[in-house]
C-alpha cells in the first residue's frame, strides 16, 4: 500500500467519526430525554388516563430506549455490515436486536403462559 | 503501544507444563479441551454404567436409591456440560481459526481463559462427589426437589456454582467465536463461503450467547432461595416451580441445538469429503440451521407437556414442535443428497458420520412421536425418552464428534489413525450402542419410568434391561479400543501430511500439524470449498500444488505471547465459587476469589506485549 | 503495517473493518438483554401473586425515583461528552465531564441504597379518618381495622413492615433485578474510575486508542436504558394492582 493511499484512507476513516454527532446533538437528547421523564412523571398524576398510561408510558419509555441507542450508543451511525443470503445487515445492530427481540419475545411469552393478560393468578 | 512498568514479565517461551499452563495458541488450547472433555466423558461413562449394572436385572441392590439419583444427575450434567458441549470447544478451537484462513482467534488469551474456568467449573462440580453427596435432583433440577428443605446437603450448591462457572465459560468462548467468525475471515471469505462447520459454529454461538443467560438467572434465583431464604420457588409464600420449569427449558431447548448443530457441522464437512462431491444444498443447510436456531426458542414448554398448561399452550407448542423437525429433516435430506451418486471412500470418519445420520434420524423420529402432547402424555417420564435423548445425543453427537476425532486426527497431530482398529471400534460401537438404546423405546412404552432404581421382577422389563446393559458393555469395550488407537496413533502412527483426505477446506492446505502461526501467508479465497476448488484449478494449470510443504517464511509473522494471567482469573473464579457453596462464613473465602480475579483483570489488561518488534513501534 | 499499527493503536486489521472488542462489547450487550429479560419476566410473571404485603403501591415513591432516573439520565448524557472531549483530544474535558458521570452514577446507587433501606423499614400509616373515603391498599386495609382500638394514636395507626428479599415474592424480584441494575451500575463506576485515573498517564487513554473502542460508554447507556425499562415496567407501572 502507497503511502499516499493509506493516508487518504486515514482520512475516509476520520470523516466515519465525524460523522458522529456533535457535542449540541447529546445536549438535545439530553433535553429531550428529560422532557420524557418529566412527561412521565406528569402523566402519572393523572389520574382519569387510568390503565390507558399503559400505552402511553410504554411509547415514552421506548422513545426513550431508542434515542439513547440511536444517538448516545452510535446505532444510527451503524453502518458496517456483513452480507448474508445477499443482504446487507449492520453487525452491531443485529447483534443488539437479536438479544431484545429473543428477550421480549420470552418475556411476553412467560407472562401470557402464566395468564397475565387474562387476568389469571 | 505505551506499556506500563509492569512487575510480573509475560512468559516468553515456556517448556514443558508451563507451556501447556500459559498457553494462547487455538490448537493448543484445542487439545487441551479435547483431552480434558474427554476425559470427563470417561466419569460420565462410568456413572452411566453403574447405572446401567444396577439395572441389569430386577430387584438389585448394587447401588442405593440415593446413590442412584446421584449417578443420573451426575451423568446428564457431565455429558452435558462436561463431554458434549466442550468436545465442541474443543472443535471450535481447534478448527476455526485453520477454516477461516486466520492465525489465531479474535481474543487469545480470553479462550485460555474459557479453557481454564471450563476446568474449574468442572472440578467444582466433580468434586462434590467427596464433599457429602453430589447433586441429586435430576439434570434439570425441577423445583421444588431443590429446595433447602427436601435437599439440605451441599450438592446442590455444588451444581449451582459449577453451572455458574461454566456458563462463564462458555459465555467467554462464545463472544469469542462470534468475534472472530465475524472478523477474521480471510480475503475473499464471504459468509456464503463459509465452510459449514464454521457455519453451525456461528449459530451455536448466536444460541449460546442468548441462552446461557436465562439458566444463569433461575440459577441465581435457585441459590438465593437456598441461601438467603427468598421465595422465587417457595409454595409457600406463592411462588411457583413451574416458573423453574419454564426457565429451565427455555434454556435448556436451545441447549440441546447447542448440542447438535457442531456436530451437523462436522458431519457436513465429512460427507462431501468422503464422497468426492460438494455438499448437496449448501444455502439450504445453512438456512436450515438459520431456522432450528430461531425456531428453537419456540418449542421448550414441549418438555412440560404433563405439567398442566392448559389446552393452548400444549396446542401451540405440539405445532411448533413438529415444525421444527421440517427443516431438521430437510438437513438429513441433503446429507443423503450428498451421498447420492458420490464414490463413496468409507474410512471411519465417513463410517460415523454416516452413522451419524441413520441414528440421528432415528432420535429424530421419536422426538415428532412425543411432539404430539397426546402421545407424550405416555411417554414422558419414560425410558422412551431416554431412548430418544441417546439417540440424538449418542447416536448423534458422540458419533458426530468420533467422526471429527477421526477427521481431524491426522491434522491435530500429523499421524494416522489406525484404519482397521478404527473400523472394529466403529462397528463395536455401532451394535453396543443400538443394544444398548433402541431396547429402551420398549421399556418406554412398556411403561418404565425413568430414574427409578429398581424395578420389580413380575413388571416383564427383565429382558429388555438385560439387554441394554450388555449393550452398554460392547459400547465400553468400543470406547477402549477408539482410546486404544487414539494413543497408540499419537505416538507412533504414520505420518500424514497435509492434507491426506484430498480436503475441501482451508485447514488442509497447510501442513500437519500446523505450524504455530498457522498459515504462513493468509490465503485468498475465491470459492466455497476453496482448497479444493484451488487444487482442481492449479492442476489444470499444471502448476504443482504448494500447500503441505513446510515453507518457513514467517519472519514477520507476529504472534500473541503466552500469558499468567487467564489461569489466574480462573483460579480467582474457583475459589470465589466454592465459597458460594458454604454461605455465612465462607463468603470470606469468596472475597479471596474475588480479589485475586480482580488482580488478574487488571494485570491482564495491562500486560506488556513483550515483543520487542511491537516495542519499537510503541517509540513511535 | 509497522507504520498502520503506529498510527491506528489497537486498531488491528479486520475483515469487516470494525473493531473486535467493540463487536465483543455489542455480543456481550445482546446477552444482558437477556439476562434482564429473564429478571423482568420473573418480576412481571410474580406480580400480583404475593401472599402479604408490602407491595409495589405501598412502598413506591414515585417522585424520590424519578429523580434518580434522571441523575442516570444525565449521567449518559456526560458520558457521551466525555466521549466527545475525547474526539477533539481535549483531556482535560474528557477527565471532567468522565468524573462527573462517575458522580452521578454513584448518585443513582446512593439513591438506591436510600430506597433500599426505606423500603426495609417501610412504615406504613393510615389516618383514620380515611377509612370508607379513600381508596386503600389491602395491606392498609388490614392494618385500618386497628382503628379505634388502642392501637390508634391521633387519628392514626402505624405498623413498621419492612419489605426484604425474603418478605413475600414481590420483595424476592424487586431487590433481584433492581439489586442486579445497580449492580452493572456499580462495576461500571469501577471502570470509569479506572479509566479516569489511567487518563493521567500519558498515552493510556487517547483518541486513536480509545474512539473506536467506546467499550465503557456502550457499556453505561446500555445499563441506562436497561433502567429505563425498569423504571416504566416496575414502577410506573407497578401501582396498578391488575397490570
Ligand atoms: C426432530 C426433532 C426433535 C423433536 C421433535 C424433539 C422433541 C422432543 C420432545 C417433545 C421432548 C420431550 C419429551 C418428554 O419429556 O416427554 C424431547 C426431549 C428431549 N430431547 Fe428432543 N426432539 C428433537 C430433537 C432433539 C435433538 C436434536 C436433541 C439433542 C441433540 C434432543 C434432545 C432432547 C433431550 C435431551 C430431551 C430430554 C430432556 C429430559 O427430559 O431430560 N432432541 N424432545
Ligand atoms: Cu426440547
Amino acid at each position: 500500500m502507497s503511502q499516499e493511499h493509506q493516508v487518504a484512507e486515514e482520512h475516509a476513516e476520520a470523516e466515519v467519526h465525524t460523522g458522529h454527532p456533535t457535542p449540541l446533538t447529546y445536549f438535545k437528547v439530553a433535553i429531550t430525554l428529560s422532557v420524557l421523564t418529566a412527561l412521565e412523571f406528569g402523566l402519572f398524576y393523572l389520574e382519569w388516563l387510568s390503565y390507558g398510561i399503559i400505552p402511553v408510558m410504554g411509547f415514552l419509555s421506548a422513545a426513550k430506549f431508542l434515542l439513547v441507542a440511536m444517538f448516545y450508543m452510535h446505532l444510527r451511525y451503524d453502518n458496517v455490515g456483513i452480507s448474508i443470503f445477499g443482504r446487507d445487515v449492520p453487525i452491531f445492530s443485529l447483534m443488539f436486536v437479536a438479544g431484545l427481540i429473543v428477550a421480549a419475545g420470552v418475556v411476553f411469552a412467560l407472562m401470557a403462559l402464566f395468564a397475565f393478560f387474562t387476568g389469571g393468578a | 503501544m505505551t506499556t506500563m512498568a509492569f512487575p510480573i514479565p509475560r512468559p516468553t517461551h515456556p517448556t514443558g507444563i508451563w507451556n501447556w499452563i500459559t498457553t494462547i495458541d487455538h490448537k493448543k488450547i484445542g487439545v487441551l479441551y479435547g483431552v480434558t472433555a474427554f476425559i470427563l466423558f470417561l466419569t460420565g461413562g462410568i456413572e452411566a454404567l453403574l447405572m446401567r449394572i444396577q439395572l441389569a436385572g430386577p430387584n438389585q441392590d448394587i447401588v442405593s436409591a440415593e446413590i442412584f439419583n446421584q449417578l443420573f444427575t451426575m451423568h446428564g450434567t457431565t455429558m452435558i456440560f462436561l463431554a458434549i458441549m466442550p468436545l465442541s470447544a474443543a472443535f471450535f478451537n481447534f478448527v476455526i481459526p485453520l477454516q477461516i484462513g486466520a492465525r489465531d482467534v479474535a481474543f487469545p488469551r480470553l479462550n485460555a481463559f474459557s479453557y481454564w474456568t471450563f476446568l474449574a467449573g468442572a472440578i467444582i462440580l466433580k468434586i462434590s462427589w467427596f464433599t457429602g453427596g453430589a447433586t441429586n435432583a435430576g439434570w434439570f433440577g425441577y423445583a421444588p426437589l431443590t429446595s433447602v428443605q427436601q435437599n439440605p446437603g451441599t450438592g446442590i450448591d455444588y451444581w449451582i456454582v459449577s453451572l455458574q462457572v461454566l456458563g462463564i465459560a462458555s459465555l467467554a468462548a462464545s463472544f469469542n467465536f462470534l468475534v472472530t467468525i465475524i472478523n477474521m475471515r480471510a480475503p475473499g471469505m464471504s459468509f456464503m463461503r463459509l465452510p459449514l462447520f464454521t457455519w453451525m459454529t456461528f449459530i451455536t454461538n448466536i444460541l449460546i450467547v442468548l441462552a446461557f443467560p436465562v439458566i444463569t438467572v433461575a440459577l441465581i434465583e435457585l441459590y438465593f432461595d437456598r441461601s438467603f431464604g427468598m421465595n422465587f420457588f417457595n409454595v409457600a409464600r406463592g411462588g411457583d416451580p413451574v416458573l423453574w420449569q419454564h426457565l429451565f427449558w427455555v434454556f435448556g431447548h436451545p441447549e440441546v441445538y447447542i448440542l447438535i448443530l457442531p456436530a451437523m457441522g462436522i458431519v457436513s464437512e465429512i460427507l462431501p469429503t468422503f464422497s468426492k462431491k460438494p455438499l448437496f444444498g449448501y444455502p439450504a443447510i445453512v438456512l436450515a440451521g438459520a431456522i432450528i436456531a430461531f425456531m428453537g426458542w419456540m418449542v421448550w414448554s414441549h418438555h412440560m407437556f404433563t405439567v398442566g398448561l392448559g389446552p393452548i399452550p400444549v396446542t401451540v407448542f405440539t405445532i411448533t414442535t413438529m415444525a421444527i423437525a421440517v427443516p431438521t429433516g430437510i438437513k438429513v435430506f441433503n446429507w443423503m443428497g450428498t451421498m447420492w451418486g458420490g464414490s463413496m471412500d468409507f474410512k471411519t470418519p465417513m463410517l460415523y458420520a454416516i452413522g451419524f445420520v441413520a441414528m440421528f434420524t432415528i432420535g429424530g423420529i421419536s422426538g415428532v412421536m412425543h411432539s404430539m402432547a397426546s402421545s407424550d402424555a405416555q411417554q414422558q417420564d419414560t425410558y422412551f425418552i431416554v431412548a430418544h435423548i441417546h439417540y440424538v445425543l449418542f447416536g448423534g453427537a458422540i458419533f458426530a464428534i468420533f467422526a471429527g476425532i477421526y477427521y481431524w486426527f491426522p491434522k491435530i497431530t500429523g499421524r494416522m489413525y489406525s484404519e482397521t482398529l478404527g473400523k472394529i471400534n466403529f462397528w463395536i460401537t455401532m451394535v453396543g450402542f443400538n443394544l444398548a438404546f433402541f431396547p429402551q423405546h420398549f421399556l418406554g412404552l412398556d411403561g418404565m419410568p425413568r430414574r427409578i432404581y429398581t424395578y420389580d421382577a413380575s413388571m416383564g422389563w427383565n429382558l429388555w434391561n438385560g439387554v441394554s446393559t450388555a449393550g452398554v458393555i460392547i459400547l465400553a469395550i468400543g470406547i477402549l479400543i477408539f482410546m486404544h488407537n487414539i494413543v497408540k496413533s499419537w505416538r507412533k502412527g504414520e505420518l500424514a501430511g497435509g492434507d491426506p483426505w484430498d480436503g475441501r477446506t482451508l485447514e488442509w492446505s497447510i501442513p500437519s500439524p500446523p505450524p504455530e502461526y498457522n498459515f504462513a501467508e493468509i490465503p485468498t479465497v475465491y470459492d466455497r470449498d476453496d482448497w479444493w476448488a484451488r487444487k482442481r484449478r492449479e492442476v489444470r494449470r499444471g502448476v504443482p500444488v504448494a500447500g503441505g510443504s513446510g515453507e518457513d517464511e514467517h519472519h514477520d509473522i507476529h504472534l500473541p505471547q503466552p500469558s499468567y494471567w487467564p489461569l489466574v482469573v480462573a483460579i480467582g473464579l474457583f475459589i470465589g465459587g466454592i465459597g458460594l457453596v458454604y454461605p455465612v462464613g465462607m463468603y470470606a473465602i469468596s472475597m479471596v476469589g474475588v480479589f485475586i480475579g480482580t488482580v488478574a483483570v487488571y494485570a491482564w489488561s495491562f500486560e506488556p506485549v513483550n515483543d520487542p518488534e511491537e516495542g519499537e513501534q510503541a517509540a513511535h | 503495517m509497522a507504520q498502520a499499527t503506529a498510527h491506528h493503536g489497537e486498531h488491528e486489521p479486520t475483515t469487516t473493518g470494525l473493531n473486535h472488542r467493540k463487536m465483543l462489547m455489542w455480543a456481550f450487550l445482546g446477552s444482558d438483554c437477556m439476562f434482564f429479560g429473564t429478571l423482568i419476566a420473573t418480576y412481571l410473571v410474580y406480580k400480583n401473586r404475593s401472599i402479604t404485603g408490602p407491595l409495589p403501591e405501598d412502598v413506591f415513591s414515585i417522585p424520590v425515583t424519578t429523580v434518580s432516573t434522571f441523575v442516570l439520565l444525565m449521567s449518559s448524557m456526560s458520558m457521551v461528552l466525555a466521549y466527545a472531549a475525547l474526539t477533539r483530544n481535549s483531556m482535560k474535558t474528557f477527565r471532567i465531564w468522565l468524573a462527573s458521570t462517575c458522580i452521578l452514577g454513584a448518585t443513582f446507587v446512593g439513591f438506591q441504597v436510600y430506597e433500599f433501606t426505606t423500603f426495609a423499614n417501610y412504615e406504613h400509616k393510615v389516618y383514620c379518618a380515611d377509612v370508607g373515603v379513600k381508596e386503600l391498599t389491602p395491606l392498609k386495609q388490614q392494618l385500618a381495622e386497628k382503628c379505634g382500638t388502642e392501637d390508634e394514636h391521633n387519628g392514626v395507626v402505624e405498623e413498621v413492615v419492612g419489605l426484604t428479599p425474603r418478605t413475600n415474592l414481590f420483595g424476592s424480584t424487586f431487590y433481584t433485578l433492581t439489586g442486579f441494575h445497580g449492580a452493572h451500575v456499580t462495576l461500571g463506576i469501577v471502570w470509569l474510575l479506572s479509566l479516569f485515573f489511567l487518563s493521567f498517564k500519558k498515552g493510556m487513554v487517547t483518541p486513536e486508542k480509545n474512539l473506536d473502542l467506546d467499550l465503557a460508554p456502550l457499556y453505561w447507556h446500555f445499563v441506562d436504558i436497561v433502567w429505563i425499562v425498569i423504571f416504566t415496567v416496575v414502577y410506573l407501572f407497578g401501582v396498578f394492582p391488575g397490570f
